[in-house]
């Protein structure tokens, strides 16, 4: 085990020794100390590595990870997991807005609660959410799951493609061409293997499922109220 | 676009380290705003009948001294006043319309950053750090204060322009964002009689405020209502006689986080900003939802 | 004789300048169909432009350089302000952003090998990096943009350079689009859509807005690639005095100035002609806050919108820039609009020389368009060929005048090598009119 005490060492020192170790892959296990809110930490990762990042972060933690096993003891600042590839990224606390954006792969675990914009244009992640999520979630969702055991803010799945959404409680509102749907017996298994994954206690027939109305695939002049 | 900091003490036993704890936090927040910082700092209240101002010099050297000779042989009134740097903290037993006044008349260039019953507004160009030792915060007491650290967007990079703006008595704004609609209700607000210094977009969302205060509206009911008079994008912050406030605009881009414990509610553009503060590992940590206003004030939260 | 015998003079039919023949047709299109017009390349007005300049050539009080012994030198050196591999490129003419999904596979193959003869660089766009424009390409700059179709770090760590994308000449403030007749299976699996949808990018990042956050973002790009890219950050032109001091304050290598003579693959026709500032007036701005900074030619100024011949290069460069980029010029080398495509451009509605139809797919020269049998029609070798030749002629023809002017390398004209024919043209390029030292607009 490695252990990077950002009290004295810089973001810069975490970042290369993470990228420069892959080479070699001398070491599997990190941890980072004191990082106190900082940005950009372990970002860029592209082994099998885990970090494990004992307070809290700021913007862009764990950006475009590929591989790596990224655990956060604290809460996150804007963008955290934005981009992943691959890998799985885990936040004890909360997140800030925009949280796992535009992200192809990976799974992204918040125990706490995520701001707005949470999932914005997701790409193949898979987000799970143990508290509620902010306004504009999921705004352009393009493919990957969108797990939410609390409440949805205003907005949810405006302009959705292919994210398929699950909520639990409340949702505040649905943006243009975003519907409920049935839960059908495949998605009540996807539903449920991935609570399980997130170690989750939760039961997938007590969600709901949303997803793309597809009204706005092609431009319609019925619909250009909606753009 | 900017970094901004605000701590207000629910524990008076704190007081005395108001600056002590709150300076780590402007400085932390110097990557965001490294053109202008300043500060709007809450306690040493006057008794009733006086007035305190701040005052800001435009010039070097400013003869201060002569200035206050000349403003006691032209009000006579009880007064008190101290020097700190470029600028002055002036107590008087007056009318705040008659001392303005009397200096608008006596000192033209210097400026009247603040005015009230407890608050001191503390600004100018340069690194955050610079500004907190120029003005010595780290030793300020008070019961509460706000602190904004500029990145200059459009207007020019001056004292003026820098953050907290007054915008009225013992209330002060500090901004991240940027305004579009500032330009015409700015003339609007000039028709009103409301006075612009800078281009600033900031201060015309202060004016704003100053404005709809003048007009009976509460603080909640003026800032409720900016929601709809301010187009684009802010996170604001705004310092009262007993505690501050903080809202952000609907779509709620720029960030924002508020921290809480026994002791006092923090707020900041970023965590880093509030990591130092004393308990902040056990602290309620969350960010503040769009559009909505919350208030901390002795005495009552809402 | 009787005035009703004499002949009538022949009706004159006045035509309206506010409803002229244009305005109707589209009042009557929209009419028709109820939604604005789309369409591609840049602003069809006419603007202040650099053929409203002229360089002064040497005489008796300066001396000019002979045209092949005595050098005048072209490289630029791009991103040397943070990065620690910047770019060399032998000429400052680089190619500028644009997408596959908007270009057939051809016709990226074909920008990246007449590029890479000619010793500059080429721009991805929206939608990712392929492998064919990759591996034809020596020197490849990556854009990153709002809507991240196929970002992948893989591919960030490939580039060359990174390009952060806030804003295009032809619609500063404006997201894209791809229409759904141009997103095949291909386009469609690189960019996580389905297909044929009409594809529509974000106007704003999803994950930072405005400079305090753009400074974090340019940071985590640095940490990624450690520091060895430069970072680049392209704006439309519109307040570009403020946002060029904003980038640099961000902490940008290279700006990336996009005038609005830019083209687009498609936008709102409205949109086109009508947002943004030309060229010509956004340079002197962006030179003007790069000098108060004291960071003019520390961090490079690369100008695009409208350059279209070694003119318009010397002149760009004359007032500051380190380098252009081209787009629809680049096009054009290839095939775009060529007069023997005039009949079968003519069959869709355009002929030769005014086709912009980019959106829709249907180009007969196998550029602007992802059908398989069109785009077969462009031969990416002998595309690449014709490019590198263009791009040949413009630096031939930049260092003839700057020689003229008695500069031993292209980055030694000035604005002082300037006069303007309008007074318009003065008074934005801020240089004198011809024959006198009034520069409309300056401070006396």
């Amino acid at each position: 085990m490695k252990t990077i005490d950002l009290s004295t060492a810089s973001v810069r020192d975490l970042n290369q020794a993470l990228h420069d170790q892959v080479k070699n892959l001398e070491e599997r296990e990190w941890v980072v100390t004191h990082p106190n809110g900082a940005h950009n930490l372990a970002v860029g990762v592209n082994e099998a590595v885990s970090v494990d990042i004992q307070g809290h972060a700021g913007y862009y933690c764990a950006g475009m990870n590929q591989k790596a096993s990224v655990t956060v003891h604290g809460n996150v600042g804007v963008g955290c997991a934005e981009n992943m590839m691959s890998g799985y990224v885990r936040v004890k606390g909360s997140a800030s807005q925009a949280a796992g954006a535009t992200a192809h792969g990976g799974l992204l675990v918040i125990e706490g609660d995520a701001g707005a914009r949470c999932g914005i244009s997701m790409k193949g992640i898979d987000i799970v959410v143990g508290g509620s999520i902010g306004h504009m979630s999921c705004f352009m969702g393009q493919a990957g799951r969108l797990v939410v055991c609390g409440d949805a803010g205003d907005a949810l799945g405006d302009s959705l493609y292919e994210t398929r959404i699950y909520v639990k409680g409340k949702v505040e509102s649905l943006g243009s061409d975003c519907i409920a749907k049935e839960m059908r017996a495949e998605h009540l298994e996807e539903l449920q293997e991935l609570l399980n994954r997130a170690g989750f206690n939760e039961k997938a027939s007590d969600f709901k499922r949303y997803g793309s109305a597809r009204q706005l695939y092609n431009f319609k002049v019925d619909n250009a109220s909606a753009y | 676009m900017c970094g901004i900091v605000g701590l207000y003490l629910k524990n008076p036993a704190l007081e005395s380290q108001l600056g002590k704890l709150f300076e780590p936090m402007l400085e932390a927040m110097t990557d965001r705003g490294p053109d202008s910082a300043g500060f709007a700092l809450y306690g040493d209240e006057v008794g009733d009948g006086w007035v305190k101002l701040t005052l800001q010099a435009t010039t070097e050297n400013y003869d201060f001294k002569a200035l206050i000779a000349a403003l006691e042989s032209k009000i006579a009134a009880p007064l008190d006043w101290f020097q700190n740097a470029s600028a002055i903290v002036l107590k008087i037993k007056a009318e705040e319309a008659v001392v303005r006044a009397a200096l608008g008349e006596l000192a033209p260039t210097v400026r009247i950053m603040s005015a009230g019953k407890s608050i001191e507004i503390l600004k100018g160009m340069g690194l955050p750090k610079e500004i907190s030792k120029r003005f010595g915060l780290g030793s300020m007491t008070g019961s509460h204060i706000i602190g904004h650290t500029r990145m200059a967007t459009e207007s020019a990079v001056t004292m003026e322009g820098s953050h907290p703006f007054s915008t009225g008595a013992d209330l002060c704004l500090v901004h991240n964002g940027s305004l579009s609609n500032h330009f015409r209700l700015r003339q609007e607000l000039r028709r009103e009689g409301i006075n612009f210094d800078t281009e600033n977009d900031t201060e015309v969302a202060a004016g704003y405020l100053a404005w709809r205060l003048q007009q009976g509206d509460s603080l909640k009911t003026a800032l409720d209502s900016s929601l709809q008079a301010l187009d684009g994008f802010f996170t604001f912050a705004i310092g009262t006689r007993n505690g501050f406030a903080v809202i952000r605009d609907p779509i709620a881009c720029k960030p924002a986080i508020l921290a809480e414990t026994d002791d006092y509610v923090a707020m900041a553009s970023e965590y880093q900003a509030l990591s130092s503060l004393p308990g902040i590992e056990k602290a309620k940590v969350w960010e503040p939802v769009p559009a909505t206003l919350y208030i901390w004030e002795r005495g009552a939260r809402t | 004789m009787s005035d009703s015998n004499s002949p009538k003079a022949p009706p004159v039919l006045r035509e309206s300048a506010t409803f002229d023949r244009l305005t109707i047709q589209e009042i009557q299109r929209a009419a028709e169909t109820g939604i604005y017009d789309i369409r591609g390349g840049g602003t069809k007005r006419k603007l202040p432009h650099f053929d409203d300049l002229l360089l002064l050539g040497a005489s008796v009080s300066r001396y000019p350089l002979e045209g092949y012994r005595e050098k005048c030198g072209t490289d630029v050196i791009l991103g040397n302000r943070f990065a620690k591999k910047p770019i060399h490129l032998k000429i400052p003419v680089t190619i500028a952003g644009m997408s596959f999904g908007a270009l057939s596979a051809n016709a990226k193959e074909a920008l990246g090998r007449g590029a890479t003869i000619a010793g500059t660089s080429t721009t991805t766009g929206d939608g990712g990096m392929t492998p064919e424009e990759r591996g034809q390409s020596q020197h490849l700059v990556y854009q990153y943009l709002p809507s991240r179709y196929g970002m992948n770090p893989d591919d960030l760590r490939k580039a060359d350079a990174i390009e952060i994308v806030l804003g295009q000449g032809a619609k500063p403030g404006g997201g894209g689009m791809l229409l759904g007749m141009k997103v095949t299976e291909r386009v469609a699996g690189m960019r996580t859509l389905p297909i044929g949808v009409d594809q529509r990018s974000a106007c704003r990042h999803p994950d930072w807005t405005g400079p305090d956050d753009l400074a974090i973002k340019i940071a985590e790009i640095r940490e990624i690639t450690d520091w060895e890219k430069p970072i680049y950050v392209k704006i439309g032109a519109s307040r570009p005095y403020y946002d060029v001091k904003l980038a640099v304050k961000a902490g940008a290598d290279v700006i990336v100035l996009d005038g609005m003579q830019g083209g687009t693959a498609a936008t709102q026709e409205v949109f086109i002609e009508h947002v943004g500032i030309p060229i010509l007036p956004a340079i002197p701005q962006a030179v003007q806050a790069l000098q108060e900074m004291g960071m003019h030619r520390k961090v490079q100024l690369i100008v695009s919108g409208g350059i279209r011949n070694g003119a318009d290069v010397a002149k760009a460069m004359a007032l500051g820039a380190d380098a252009v980029a081209i787009g629809t010029a680049a096009l054009i080398a290839l095939g775009d609009n060529h007069p023997r495509l005039d009949q079968e451009l003519k069959k869709i509605g355009s002929a030769a020389g005014f086709y912009d139809d980019w959106q829709n797919g249907r180009d007969p020269a196998g550029i602007t368009t992802q059908d398989p049998e069109l785009s077969k029609r462009l031969d990416p070798v002998e595309g690449g060929r014709r490019l590198a030749n263009y791009l040949r002629v413009l630096v031939l023809e930049a260092q003839t005048m700057a020689r003229a002017c008695g500069k031993s390398h292209l980055h030694n004209l000035d604005p002082e090598d300037l006069v303007a024919l309008t007074v318009e043209s003065a008074a934005m390029a801020r240089v004198p009119l011809a024959g006198t030292s009034w520069i409309p607009g300056s401070q006396y």
